[in-house]
């Protein structure tokens, strides 16, 4: 397990991470989502021991950064931002020299190494100087890099930057695959890749954290939550409109878009938690409106995400 | 308890390090610009044969500045160049403590320039080969002159910790280097015996490399002379150590 207890860092007056505590179980991808310049690279910092904390601390599997740091550094992989290399070294120097310094003697780390290239694809440049390759492939030499010697806990800050869709689509199932087994915790800006591949998410504005919770129940703050989306062959939008704000339930409704021959509209019901799509259909039908598609929302963790952070700034402009 | 892991991590960090040199033309450039000056200093401004004496004397009278411009240049890099590309988020996040890193970098270092100055062997055969020098003092000397390279590359590991910019590292490391040096510089010191009291004269020139590579040079091992370049080591590499330490941003 992965703890994080009031964690604080200070740049001289500036406060980039103000008291944040989590964890992170054995099992789960935690998603640290927040806006550029919140705080998330170097809370990763801070717990993998790379910058002292100005206060609190971070215990990973037992071991206090703070305190027992190479016992905790043994335990983790980790995938800094931008993934840095030596571009002089070749991809194999590169992770055996890894490989020996997480304490593998000269054939487990050979062994070890090769492994590695295998699970993340990197058989072919195995002998390539990192220096020579495309952004993806040096990325996945440093993704390579922190899942090497197995490690229980992961930290991945941004571990898809840059890279292209196919790429994305192979690294979010290696964490995938891997997560059984191990608490991974990993930054990112992407929410399609947050809503794929975390089962929690937290969020962090201006150093504080502001919210904690799994994707369907932040989604469901969202104020597109159980919304009802239909496309309906009329021509005649403000009847239509009208006569589905009549309907037992319906709160508001809104035109989305309209074409020659058909609109979009997007009903908002008084509570989100009671289905109401076959009441409309069927009142709809009943008026002799032919109903194309329908579209329940679940929310939108873009909106979600949107509302907290900038709320947040928010409070914080005003003094 | 560490103390395996410890030489297992330092071992591992001075052969990466010592491959990087080899693995850039950074190596090869430096050797032969080190063997060219070195040879034309002695050579053609020295005048090594017209001194018509068995020894070494005019050759090792020129290392400390030689030094003073090409040790910055192989220490530059290593710090600033893992806080530029930021593998040093990468080092300091494995499990190896700052020391280890600090040393396995400095003793990578060292060891490169040791190979350059067992390649200015063939004057010492020259030597041998011409007349009879002393074995004694020549070994001597090398020592001296070997002690004197790792002295000068802890101020630059130094300097080089402090900044993510290898100029910067070069140019504070040469001044400090520079004022190391002309605290013992002949020169320097005349002119000192006029203005101050002779103890001052004599505390100034005992923190100098000069002194006490001179005294080497001669041909004489003075433990005071060993203590001295060991422990200049020793502190430039501890205040590295606590550079690294308490710099870890990048």
């Amino acid at each position: 397990m992965i703890e994080v207890i009031n964690l604080s860092k200070n740049f001289g007056r500036i406060q980039a991470v103000d008291d944040i505590s989590f964890t992170v179980q054995k099992g789960e991808i935690l998603g640290f989502l927040g806006p550029n310049g919140a705080g998330k690279s170097t809370s990763m910092r801070m717990i993998t021991g790379f910058i002292p904390p100005s206060g609190g601390t971070a215990v990973v599997g037992g071991c206090d950064i703070t305190k027992a740091s190479l016992s905790a550094r043994e335990k983790i992989g980790y995938l800094p931002e931008n993934a840095p290399v030596y571009p002089e070294m070749t991809v194999f120097a590169y992770l055996r020299f890894c490989a020996e310094v997480r304490g593998f003697a000269s054939a487990a780390a050979t062994s070890k190494v090769d492994e590695t290239l295998e699970r993340c694809f990197l058989k072919k440049v195995r002998y390539q100087s990192i220096g020579t390759l495309s952004k993806g492939y040096r990325q996945r030499v440093c993704f390579a890099q922190s899942i090497l010697h197995d490690p229980e806990y992961l930290i991945f800050d941004e571990p898809t930057d840059g890279l292209d869709p196919n790429q994305k689509h192979e690294v979010r199932q290696m964490i995938v695959e891997m997560s059984q087994r191990k608490a991974i915790l990993l930054s990112t800006h992407i929410l399609d890749e947050v809503e794929a591949v975390c089962t929690r998410i937290i969020i962090i504005a201006g150093g504080r954290l502001v919210a904690d919770d799994t994707p369907a129940n932040l989604k469901k703050s969202s104020s597109l939550h159980g919304a009802v989306s239909l496309t309906v062959l009329t021509t005649t939008p403000k009847a239509l409109l009208a006569r589905v704000r009549r309907i037992d339930g319906v709160q508001s409704a809104v035109l989305k878009t309209q074409t020659e021959n058909s609109v979009e509209v997007r009903i908002f019901p008084f509570d989100p938690n009671t289905p109401i799509v076959d009441r409309i259909i069927s009142h709809l039908r009943q008026e002799g409106f032919e109903v194309s598609t329908v579209f329940v929302e679940e929310g939108n963790l873009a909106e979600v995400f949107r509302r907290i952070t900038l709320n947040d700034e928010a409070e914080k402009g005003t003094p | 308890m560490r103390t395996r892991e410890s030489i297992r991590n330092t071992k591992t960090i001075f052969k990466r390090e010592l491959a990087a040199y080899f693995e850039s033309p950074v190596a090869y450039v430096f050797i032969i610009i080190f063997l060219l000056l070195l040879g034309f200093l002695s050579f053609n401004i020295s005048g090594f044969f017209e001194s018509n004496t068995a020894d070494l004397r005019v050759f090792f009278d020129w290392h400390p500045w030689v030094y003073l411009f090409l040790i910055p240049s192989v220490a530059m890099r290593l710090w600033a160049e893992d806080r530029r590309l930021g593998t040093i988020e990468l080092i300091l996040t494995l499990p190896v403590t700052v020391m280890e890193a600090v040393l396995g970098k400095f003793l990578a270092a060292w060891f490169f320039i040791g190979i350059c100055l067992a390649l200015t062997l063939p004057i010492l055969f020259t030597v041998a080969y011409l007349g009879g020098p002393d074995p004694g003092v020549a070994a001597c000397g090398y020592l001296g002159s070997f002690l004197l390279s790792g002295s000068f590359l802890s101020v630059g590991i130094m300097t080089s910790s402090m900044t993510k910019s290898q100029v910067i590292s070069f140019i504070l490391s040469v001044v400090i280097s520079l004022f190391l040096i002309l605290a013992g510089f002949p020169p320097v010191l005349d002119a000192l015996y006029g203005l101050a009291p002779l103890w001052l004269t004599n505390l100034v020139s005992q923190f100098s490399f000069l002194s006490h590579f001179y005294s080497m040079e001669r041909g004489v091992i003075d433990l005071r002379d060993l203590v001295y370049f060991l422990s200049v080591m020793v502190f430039f590499l501890f205040v590295t150590g606590l550079i690294i330490q308490n710099r870890r941003t990048s």
